[in-house]
């Protein structure tokens, strides 16, 4: 036997092996957090001033966690699988034919997802250290951020639908409760239920879904199922599953038409806002659709229904966002917007451009979050100082802070120009490629056109409203009182830390999935292939010719440079007046300021008749009339009554009590004799 | 021998005892009914011997037995009674009505 030979016999037994030490450790970037949350909800109840322990736990298991995700990265990249390795941890349920175990299942896919939310997610711990500072309930905004963690990895790392539930469920509830953190106030707690009860709906989609799989392919395990559902499943019955799975995507990743908890989850701090509601749980659809890519592409109807719902909300979201003053309403309006992308993509059968655009997505918009949590909080120090009651989130209130805030402002303009899609910056590759995509698969059915179209004009309103934002916020006149002026300064290192290495990803993320055109190899799509290839070669990616490509590239940055320029100049065009002083909108600026009233029409159609119902029906008719009265009540007369009975004959004469009693024995003897 | 007058003696025995407790309100009196009623199927025990043997003999043994117990405790009470309530009318004593 020759050597080579023996060295090529070695790589084949280490590979069928199974998997390396890395991947066999997976289930450590759970409980390292896990471990985080134990510890920091402990020191919330016992010492809630421990603030040095709780700033070296928070942040350092997602560190460590952060460190194995780049382990298992190295490992996989090394020898890429081409199927996943199951890791089984151990046995959950096991009843009749139904077998789940709590297994987690390392693929490309969950390695990139593992990436970015340990890696995202270190960088905002460390920004929170910075941000939450000075709050009192440090200690347990940190557990509950680790607690968030631990059930996101297990939604991404899950292999099956119910573990991956686990983490979908989990993950609502972190987000409920960071919410409703500062829940002494009525507003913010209300919205954590709101998006709790919004989520809720959703759920009952995926549960639906759930039960179908169940029933039609027989099991609940991701190989199994994608290795069974070819034969099993007709396009009917994928079509409802899969438009049952989009229900629930719709709630949890804020789609038309389960969005409308996104704008008030604002009401949290604004580093979970970042980490939470635009980098990584918001995603967690877009991840269901590229982990079912199968499923979606064996029902055609079910990816144009993704498809469309995400256009659809790209432009919707992007038009609140022109008319909000909050500056973080804005951001939220355009996480939804982003995230339409990402179905759009995802819909139109590009899971890998999808994907793209969630890696670059997380990367700018949480640097646009967190620069906006760095004005709000310096915004916040100067009304404090001076007592000031004014609203710190309003951009009315600001004007002109680039002066106060260099490295911040410098920072949200690249991530402006990366949302945008200004070249180089990571933005544009991502939303180019979905954009590219869309208008490709336009010619085998038209209305994707219609959908290109639609992402196409988002495109156009993003760049406008981003102008705005930054305009009104960082140029200008300023509106900031002479008196608060002095006081404003820009965020410490420790905030401006992450700040700068999310920049840089964010001017560099591109890389990872770099087009033929720029020099690069796609990268994340060869990645992502083993994933993807059952459905793509179902739904095979249409290409683009190298000049339509071009064409398409070159309108669409003029479109988002066009949109930048007419937003930055129609914010400064005229005055602004702080929110003190200014009017309330009117006519079509009031419609767009007042979210197109959506909410009013969900509180008319839907809130207002379920709570009608709840009172005078079940509350008034069922529970207090029929369960309390008649049932509760009705019982206790009916006892009375016969207790009242029963104690006329115990009148306390022996002579009754025998007369009784010779009655009774005259009875029994007759019934005996007789 | 004389089984049906002595049966009948002793259904007339134990019908007066019953209209004794039923009606009189005196304890005493009351008890004395009741040692009547015990006495009448005494007498029908014996009488009935004749036709079932000893073995009925024996059984009027016993109710001797339990009703001089009774007697016993019953004086008991009723001395007991009388000192709480300086009475032995039992229509004054219905402290357990309902």
């Amino acid at each position: 036997m020759t050597l080579p030979l023996l060295a090529v016999q070695v790589v084949d037994e280490a590979r069928a092996a199974g998997p390396g030490p890395a991947v066999r450790l997976a289930w450590l970037a759970i409980a390292l957090p896990l471990l985080g949350f134990i510890v920091n909800g402990w020191l919330a109840m016992v010492r809630p001033r421990a603030r040095v322990l709780v700033s070296l736990i928070g942040p350092g298991v997602l560190l460590a966690a952060f460190v194995v995700a780049v382990a298992i990265f190295l490992e996989l990249r090394a020898s890429p699988p081409e199927a996943p390795f199951i890791v089984s941890l151990w046995p959950w349920i096991h009843v009749g034919e139904l077998r789940i175990d709590l297994a987690l299942q390392i693929d490309q896919l969950a390695a990139v997802m593992l990436l970015v939310v340990t890696g995202v997610g270190s960088l905002i711990h460390l920004y929170s250290v910075g941000y939450m500072g000075e709050d009192p309930g440090y200690a347990r905004y940190f557990a509950y951020l680790n607690l968030f963690i631990v059930f996101m990895l297990v939604l991404v790392l899950g292999s099956s639908f119910p573990v991956l539930f686990i983490g979908w469920e989990g993950v609502g509830l972190c987000s409920y409760l960071l919410i409703g953190f500062w829940f002494n106030d009525k507003a913010n707690a209300d919205a954590g239920k709101k998006a709790f009860l919004a989520n809720r709906v959703g759920d009952f989609g995926f549960l639906i879904a759930m039960f179908l799989l169940w029933q039609t392919v027989g099991s609940l395990d991701f190989v199994t199922v994608f290795s069974r559902a070819p034969g099993a499943l007709t396009t009917g019955a994928a079509t409802w599953i899969t438009l049952f799975l989009l229900l629930g995507c719709t709630g949890k990743s804020a789609q038309i038409p389960l969005y409308v908890w996104l704008p008030d989850a604002m009401a949290g701090p604004t580093p979970v806002s970042a980490l939470i509601h635009a980098a990584t749980m918001v995603t967690a659809g877009v991840y269901l659709v590229a982990r079912t890519s199968l499923l979606f592409a064996m029902a055609p109807l079910s990816g144009e229904v993704t498809a469309g719902i995400g256009a659809l909300t790209a432009l919707f979201a992007a038009t609140i966002g022109l008319r909000q003053y909050d500056i973080k309403r804005v951001l939220a309006y355009s996480t939804i917007s982003q995230l339409g992308y990402m179905f759009l993509g995802v819909g139109v059968g590009a899971y890998s451009a999808g994907l793209f655009h969630l890696v670059t997505h997380a990367f700018f918009k949480a640097l646009l979050f967190l620069g906006s949590g760095s004005v709000i909080q310096a915004m916040h120090h100067a009304y404090h100082a001076t007592h000031s009651q004014e609203d710190a989130q309003d951009m009315r209130n600001m004007g002109g802070l680039k002066r106060w805030l260099p490295v911040t402002c410098g920072l949200m303009w690249i991530a402006t120009l990366a949302i945008a899609g200004v070249p180089p910056f990571a933005g544009f590759f991502s939303k180019d490629e979905i954009l590219a995509a869309a208008f490709a698969r336009g010619a085998e059915q038209p209305v994707y056109y219609l959908f290109y179209g639609l992402g196409l004009v988002a495109a156009f309103v993003t760049a406008v409203y981003m102008g705005r934002l930054m305009a009104m916020t960082f140029h200008g006149e300023s509106r900031v009182g002479e008196a608060e002026r002095p006081h404003l300064r820009d965020a410490p290192a420790i905030m401006t830390g992450p700040l700068l290495v999310l920049g840089l990803l964010t001017i560099v993320g591109g890389a990872i999935n770099l087009p033929e055109f720029a020099g690069g190899h796609e990268a994340l799509e060869h990645w992502l292939e083993p994933v993807t290839r059952a459905a793509t070669s179902l739904h095979p990616i249409v290409r683009l010719a190298g000049t339509t490509e071009k064409g398409l590239i070159g309108a669409a940055v003029a479109i988002g440079v066009l949109g930048l320029w007419v937003g930055f100049r129609a914010a400064l065009g005229r005055p602004i007046l702080p929110a003190r002083e200014a009017p309330p909108d009117t006519g079509l600026a009031r419609l767009v300021y007042r979210k197109y009233y959506v909410d009013e029409i969900y509180g008319a159609l839907i809130v207002r008749p379920l709570v009608w119902l709840s009172e005078k029906v079940l509350w008034r008719a069922v529970d207090q009339a029929l369960v309390d009265g008649v049932l509760v009540n009705g019982g206790v007369v009916g006892s009375r009554w016969l207790g009242r009975l029963g104690s006329r004959l115990q009148s306390g004469q022996l002579g009754l009590y025998v007369l009784l009693f010779l009655v009774g024995a005259i009875w029994v003897l007759h019934t005996i004799l007789r | 021998m004389l089984l049906g007058p002595a049966l009948g003696l002793s259904a007339i025995l134990f019908t007066i005892g019953v209209a004794g407790v039923l009606l009189r309100r005196n304890a005493i009196v009351l008890f004395m009914c009741v040692e009547l009623m015990l006495n009448a199927v005494n007498l029908a025990f014996v009488a009935l011997a004749q036709v079932y043997g000893v073995g009925a003999y024996l059984i009027a043994f016993f109710v001797m037995t339990v009703a001089a117990a009774e007697a016993a405790v019953g004086l008991a009470i009723i001395l007991a009674v009388f000192r709480h309530n300086q009475s032995i009318d039992l229509q004054n004593i219905n402290l357990l009505h309902g």
